[in-house]
């Protein structure tokens, strides 16, 4: 039998093979068959969970919610470094220099990512803007994001800081920061199904230590990380009732 | 509170909490604006006394961390809050519920900032043992009807 092993779908396409080459590293580690699935989008990943098809997962943190709270995975580790904050932005010749400028009617653009949404639209409240007065255009990449506010189909998009600080400089010339979250908590984690609670130790301890050689070290580098950071279940109950409350 | 850390001109009011205690406190019309982007966030026990905080509780409530871990919650009340708010907050979130409202707070300075809270329980192993509140920025035309609600609900 083997078990499946996914990706939050929001990671940049060119860390797919990195990602792979991660697989390659678990499954010798733990003499594990582990098979890596990536979806394109978090409908399909959320289908694959509720379907039972996720043993191992590096989740985004309102997936999280789900995984932990109902389906009964545990939380073993998070990359080292800052939590996913997220910017609300502008073309830099908009009226608008903060979001109490924004009006009814606003078009936004973004992509699916369920996270970046949700903290976007609390951001937003202090306009009095919510989905009944704006219009969502969702786009497939940050990329598509950043071309309609460029060429005027939307007036503010969201995007993770990460992928924003991703677009190039001239890109980013031509685009305004109205406002950049800092919730300091919201994070993606990494989670092990009920299926490999048995290993669980084990494999918390191969992540934790994972940064300890070159090789390790050099494949953390190419998915964006340092290191592995240890997560008591604790912290990540006390994460998902802090989103709990911006999702209601 | 004490009135060497007052700035500005404050006026005296003795606050009367659920439990029958009374409270002396000093009050300015200084309003701290809600950093932009930022989420508040602080823990309580089941008491209702400060267990954990972030940075930006630290920030706009002006005391120092050590002066609000394990201090009541109501440390922050301000006199324009009406009882009835904080009895419909404990009666919701002891019920397992999630709360939702507006609320202005009293900053150790003696000014206010007004959010938009959530509290919810959290719940482990089927128990509540504590509880996390969550503010975030409100827009003025929230905090106008709810300064007009709480008022009314003042009787002024
Ligand atoms: C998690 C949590 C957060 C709270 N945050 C505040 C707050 O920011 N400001 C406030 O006045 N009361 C807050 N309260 C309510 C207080 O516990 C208290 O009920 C209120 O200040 C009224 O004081 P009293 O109950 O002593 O009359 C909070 C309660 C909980 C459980």
């Amino acid at each position: 039998m083997s078990f499946n092993f996914t990706v939050s779908p929001s990671f940049p396409n060119e860390r797919i093979s990195d990602w792979y080459i991660f697989n390659t590293w678990l499954q010798r580690s733990l003499s594990l068959p582990i098979h890596l699935e990536l979806y394109d989008n978090f409908g399909a990943q959320r289908a694959a969970i509720a379907a039972g098809k996720v043993d191992i997962i590096h989740a985004n943190p309102f997936d999280a919610s789900l995984l932990v709270r109902e389906k009964g995975f545990r939380a073993i580790a998070r990359p080292e470094g800052p939590p996913d904050e997220m910017v609300i932005v502008s073309a830099a010749e908009s009226p608008a220099q903060g979001i109490p400028d924004l009006q009814p009617g606003t078009r936004l653009a973004c992509t699916d990512d369920p996270c970046v949404n949700t903290v976007g639209r609390i951001l937003l409240e202090p306009a009095n803007l919510d989905t009944g007065n704006t219009v969502e255009l969702r786009r497939e990449t940050y990329i598509q994001v950043a071309k309609a506010i460029l060429r005027g189909e939307a007036d503010i998009g969201f995007f993770p800081v990460a992928a924003f600080n991703a677009l190039s400089s001239l890109v980013r010339r031509d685009i305004r920061v109205l406002v950049t979250s800092d919730t300091q908590v919201i994070q993606h984690v990494f989670l092990v199904g009920p299926a490999l609670h048995d290993r669980v130790d084990e494999m918390t301890h191969l992540l934790l230590t994972m940064h300890e050689t070159d090789k390790g070290r050099s494949m953390l580098e190419a998915l964006g990380a340092s290191r592995w950071q240890n997560v008591q279940q604790e912290d990540v109950e006390f994460m998902i009732d802090i989103i709990s409350t911006l999702t209601q | 509170m004490n009135l060497d850390h007052i700035s500005g001109d404050p006026v005296e009011h003795v606050l009367t909490h659920a439990d029958g205690t009374r409270r002396r406190v000093y009050v300015t019309s200084i309003e701290k604006p809600y950093p932009h982007g930022k989420l508040i966030v602080s823990r309580t026990d089941t008491a209702g006394i400060i267990t954990q905080c972030n940075q930006s509780f630290v920030d706009m409530s002006g005391y120092a961390r050590e002066e609000l871990i394990g201090q009541p919650h109501s440390l922050l009340r301000h006199p324009g809050m009406p009882a009835a708010a904080f009895r419909d907050l404990w009666d919701t979130v002891k019920a397992g519920h999630q709360w939702h409202g507006y609320v202005k707070n009293l900053r150790k300075d003696g000014g206010h900032y007004w959010v938009h809270a959530a509290v919810v329980p959290n719940i482990r192993n089927g128990e509540i043992v504590g509880y996390t509140s969550v503010r975030r920025e409100p827009s003025r035309e929230h905090v106008a009807a709810a300064e007009l609600q709480y008022r009314e609900m003042n009787g002024q």
